[in-house]
């Protein structure tokens, strides 16, 4: 079953590399996923989060505030 | 705490080197090895300890706190201190703006806490010991939550909540003391402190090239420029040195790990240091970049209003400390 992934920020460098690590995990283990980046501000804000960037794995807020290692992501979505 | 790094940078400029100590070369690179040393210690020492009171301190926390507490007008003085404690970067204003204003939480005391939280942030704090020394610091961060504090009583009385964005102006009208069922990340201080660590290395890498630069031109301007070159011009009896230098630091954008190498030797020259630290405080505080971001909750005139607010309340900050020091 393919995971939806969205990552929410605005665009700062943060988010950037967060969406980096996540499509770079995908890529290696070759995981079934969807990856979308969510930069409108009021879409962001249905998530209830204060910080970006944030992870969302299948509609379920997993990581917020901060960039995630590579051995995390793939921790959350295996 | 730091003489051996005197020590290193003496014998290596004077002895390794066989420099005379009377060169002008000698002088700036004295001073750019020392600083750059010490001053690279203490932001690891410093930015790590934020990490680790960040891990423990999380945002929602605090949200969660200022929306379901009672304060009797303490309430500012809680944003202002949070805001010390819970750097974010500077492209979370929006979401944190949001959320607070969903939550409830008065609209001053939410532009406390922004005000606050670029203004004194660890790495601030950790180039501010190293270059100026603790009681220094103390005063910095001391006049940092002042301003926060202040700013956000004066905006909330200014009744601004008909300057927001429409879309923002219907979720205040639906805001609720809400509290966030927060789901803390259940790990131990082992498993949060490679994370830690890692964040750390990232922030450092990120500011080392600007902090490197600063302490290059501030040691180039610590050998080369005579002292009290400054003083006759920006000294403490001109009126307007303090203003001047606010508003010429509002449009520069930089953060602090840039400009404080220069402000210190600015100080070291003659500049009253309550000027040197109006004028960081302009260029860390208030950017045009942030003025775009805060344009998609605020109206233009609401962010002229928050930014005048904040550059009068630095101007009256640079004035106090020039009275004080």
């Amino acid at each position: 079953m393919s995971v939806a992934i969205k990552i929410l920020g605005t665009g700062c460098p943060k988010c950037q590399s967060m969406t980096q690590v996540v499509k770079e995990v995908v890529a290696e283990k070759q995981i079934d996923a969807q990856i979308e980046k969510v930069e409108d501000i009021e879409e962001i804000m249905k998530y209830n989060v204060l910080s970006t960037p944030a992870m969302v794995v299948n509609d379920t807020i997993k990581i917020k505030g901060r960039v995630p290692s590579k051995d995390e992501v793939l921790a959350l979505l295996s | 705490m730091f003489e051996w790094v005197q020590h290193l940078a003496d014998w290596l400029v004077y002895q390794a080197l066989n420099l005379n100590p009377n060169q002008h070369l000698a002088a700036a690179l004295n001073f750019f090895i020392y600083d750059t040393i010490k001053i690279i210690i203490l932001l690891v020492l410093v930015i790590f300890l934020m990490g680790v009171v960040n891990s423990y301190f999380p945002i929602d926390k605090v949200k969660n706190y200022l929306s379901r507490k009672k304060l009797y007008g303490s309430e500012y003085l809680m944003a202002s201190l949070f805001g010390v404690v819970t750097p974010f970067c500077s492209c979370s204003s929006v979401p944190l703006f949001i959320g607070f204003v969903k939550g409830g939480i008065p609209l001053g005391v939410t532009f406390s806490f922004l005000i606050t939280s670029p203004l004194v942030n660890e790495v601030a704090i950790g180039l501010f010991v190293g270059l100026f020394g603790l009681k220094t610091t103390l005063i910095y961060i001391l006049s940092g939550v002042l301003l926060g504090t202040l700013s956000g009583a004066i905006l909330q009385s200014l009744k601004l909540e008909s300057y927001l964005s429409p879309w923002v102006k219907e979720l205040l009208s639906n805001a609720q003391r809400e509290q966030d069922i927060f789901q803390s990340e259940d790990q131990s201080l082992k498993n949060r402190l490679p994370i830690i660590w890692a964040e750390v290395r990232k922030v450092l890498g990120g500011i080392l090239p600007y902090v490197i630069f600063g302490i290059a031109i501030g040691g180039l301007m610590h050998g080369y420029i005579p002292e009290g070159l400054f003083e006759r011009y920006m000294n403490k009896e001109n009126l307007f040195a303090v203003p001047i230098a606010t508003l010429v630091a509002i449009p520069m954008y930089s953060n602090a790990s840039g400009i404080l190498p220069v402000v210190q030797v600015l100080v070291s020259k003659g500049i009253p240091l309550g000027t040197a630290i109006a004028f960081m405080m302009g260029v860390v505080g208030l950017s045009l970049p942030e003025a775009m971001l805060l344009k998609k909750v605020m109206t233009v005139k609401l962010i002229a209003i928050f930014f005048g607010v904040v550059t009068l309340c630095i101007i009256l900050s640079g004035y106090l400390f020039n009275l004080l020091l």
